[in-house]
């Protein structure tokens, strides 16, 4: 319990410090509020966006028995990226018709239905295999990227312009009215994970046992990736897509979690994603007015993360 | 455990069991009963058969037909829940992506009973399949610091904390050298006499088969060619047609040896 409370006491601090630092008006004035109010809802995003993402990551490893992958694998950034640009490129940089809320419901619609059509048609009948799942995962998420690539070269210069920012992952650009919808999904599905921790401690032995004591394993299966692409989208609708960021925060919960048991590894994965992000963010944001870089910069360190844990594990 | 007396007097009942991979007829029909009580031993050939069948009894694979009774409990309709508390399968392969002590990997046998909320019985029996494996004193050391020996011990200890009437164990014996593999055995041996229970396995070598088993179901081809006690079955003529090389049948202490070293 003691790193979970570390984190949380940091990520206190840092979004204190975010709230009230540099804060151009004097303190206890109504602009004062008004700036506060403003940066609630960047610190309302790093919440969901850390909570989505550490939770998607430690459940795909899960059920993947596998601690190198990231969700991404599954193709679900790509079909972000893909879903924006078709916008742009058949609505054109208005998209009439399709802004705010309707858009934004319509986005994570589309993924979540593709995730359940995928992995329901992928582990029905007898193929049930959870590699060929990730091999066609992989395949159709270099499809929708070249799709998309595709896309972007005939749309017009100020298009792609549009498009760019929008897909540019940015957490002072998410929409505030989306927050509620967000944050609903994201507790729901976090309150059920939860609740059956101990049986993911079971599922992350594999196949074999989770049947052998008494899961029924498919059903789980399905339920969490479903569960992952509801998570990584609800991410990637706020802030863009993010491939490591998961990777990096789950990496450093295993790594200092007292056990592997979900009920240590995934409070501490939240309480380490929360740090993260709020860190970089006020750093970036109030030491070098770069706040658009956030989800670059932990990127960067993520895959830099990546690549060291792979390489060591091959040496190994 | 004497509530369950009327289930383990069912015993494990194959009925045309078939299997295919890939168009490839791997398995059956089989029609087999194992009666409840003492220790199974699956022999044959590689590739005959013999974990296919085990892993189908044990519903961690589906048959292409045919029906699987174990406990009187149909292992295609019955809940998981309920057969994870009637029959325990421990596979050959186990790696694991989680570091788990020998104590957390044994209390994962009470998932079924308890689903993780652990009573005071459930404690009481980790104890008793850790005690029972001899692995006192090693609760907190890490599997994959164990030797091979301790290692296979641990997951078996895990089986057994289950507490099921059933027990099925594919290729136990797997990577231990012969002081190990006697005193895993050993231990195989007394869960069947002094726990009751009714315990199948595959296993290679078929003179533990011979020394240890109370009746031997030999496959070939994906067939069972022969079943019945050790001494029906340990004899040149029935070995030699399951594994199609020439064998000599010695006796040793009241048990049958097989010796094949030298055709």
């Amino acid at each position: 319990m003691v790193p979970v409370a570390v984190t949380l006491a940091a990520a206190t601090a840092l979004a204190v410090a975010i709230l009230v630092y540099a804060n151009p008006a004097p303190p206890g004035t109504g602009a004062f509020w008004i700036i506060v109010q403003a940066r609630l809802v960047s610190l309302g995003t790093i919440l969901l966006v850390a909570v989505a993402q550490s939770v998607a990551t430690v459940l795909f490893h899960t059920i993947t028995a596998n601690r190198i992958l990231t969700p991404s694998i599954l193709g679900f950034d790509a079909l972000y990226v893909l879903s924006q640009t078709a916008l742009v490129f058949l609505f054109g940089v208005s998209s009439t018709g399709m802004e705010g809320i309707p858009k934004i419901v319509a986005q994570s619609a589309l993924m979540i239905v593709f995730a359940t059509l995928l992995y329901g048609w992928l582990f029905s009948g007898r193929r049930a295999n959870l590699h060929l799942m990730l091999l066609v995962g992989v395949v159709l998420g270099i499809a929708f990227a070249s799709t998309a690539s595709f896309l972007q070269r005939i749309l017009t210069p100020s298009e792609f312009d549009v498009l760019s920012a929008r897909l540019f992952g940015s957490i002072s650009k998410a929409d505030p009215a989306y927050l509620p919808i967000a944050g609903l999904i994201v507790a729901g599905i976090l309150v059920y994970v939860w609740s059956r921790r101990r049986s993911y401690d079971v599922l992350a032995l594999g196949r074999d046992v989770s049947v052998g004591l008494g899961l029924r394993y498919r059903r789980e299966v399905v339920v969490s990736l479903v569960l992952v692409a509801v998570l990584v989208s609800v991410s990637a609708t706020m802030v863009g897509p993010m491939t490591f960021y998961g990777f990096l925060v789950a990496t450093l919960a295993y790594q200092f979690a007292p056990g592997d048991r979900h009920a240590d590894v995934l409070p501490l994965a939240i309480g380490i994603g929360l740090v993260t992000l709020l860190a970089a963010t006020f750093v970036l944001r109030h030491l070098f007015s770069a706040a658009g870089l956030v989800t670059v910069i932990i990127e960067f360190v993520g895959g830099t993360l990546f690549l060291i844990v792979l390489l060591r594990k091959g040496l190994r | 455990m004497s509530q369950t007396g009327a289930r383990a007097s069912r015993g494990i009942e194959l009925r045309g069991v078939e299997k295919h991979y890939a168009g490839r007829h791997v398995l059956g029909p089989i029609d087999l009963a194992i009666e409840p009580g003492g220790v199974t031993a699956l022999i044959g050939a590689n590739g005959a058969g013999k974990s296919t069948m085990l892993t189908i009894i044990g519903r961690l694979l589906e048959a292409d037909s045919g029906r699987v009774e174990v406990g009187g409990l149909d292992v295609r309709l019955a809940k998981l829940r309920e057969l994870a508390k009637v029959v325990s399968i421990l596979r050959q392969e186990n790696h694991f992506m989680a570091r788990l002590t020998v104590e957390q990997l044994v209390t994962f046998g009470r998932f079924p009973h308890s689903a993780g909320r652990l009573t005071q019985a459930d404690r009481r029996a980790i104890h008793a399949a850790i005690a029972f494996l001899d692995l006192s004193g090693f609760e907190n050391r890490f599997i994959d610091e164990l030797s091979g020996g301790q290692r296979q011990r641990a997951f078996v200890a895990m089986v057994l904390a289950q507490d099921t009437d059933y027990v099925l164990l594919d290729e136990p014996l797997t990577g231990l050298d012969m002081r190990h593999a006697v005193g895993m055995m050993g231990q195989v041996r007394a869960a069947a006499d002094a726990l009751g229970k009714t315990i199948v396995l595959v296993i290679h070598d078929v003179n533990f088969a011979a020394a240890y088993a109370d009746r031997i179901v030999a496959l070939a081809d994906g067939r069972v060619i022969a079943s019945g006690p050790p001494e029906e079955i340990i004899t040149p003529e029935v070995l030699e047609q399951v594994f199609k090389t020439p064998v000599e049948v010695l006796e040793h202490d009241g048990k049958r040896v097989a010796v094949y070293y030298r055709p």
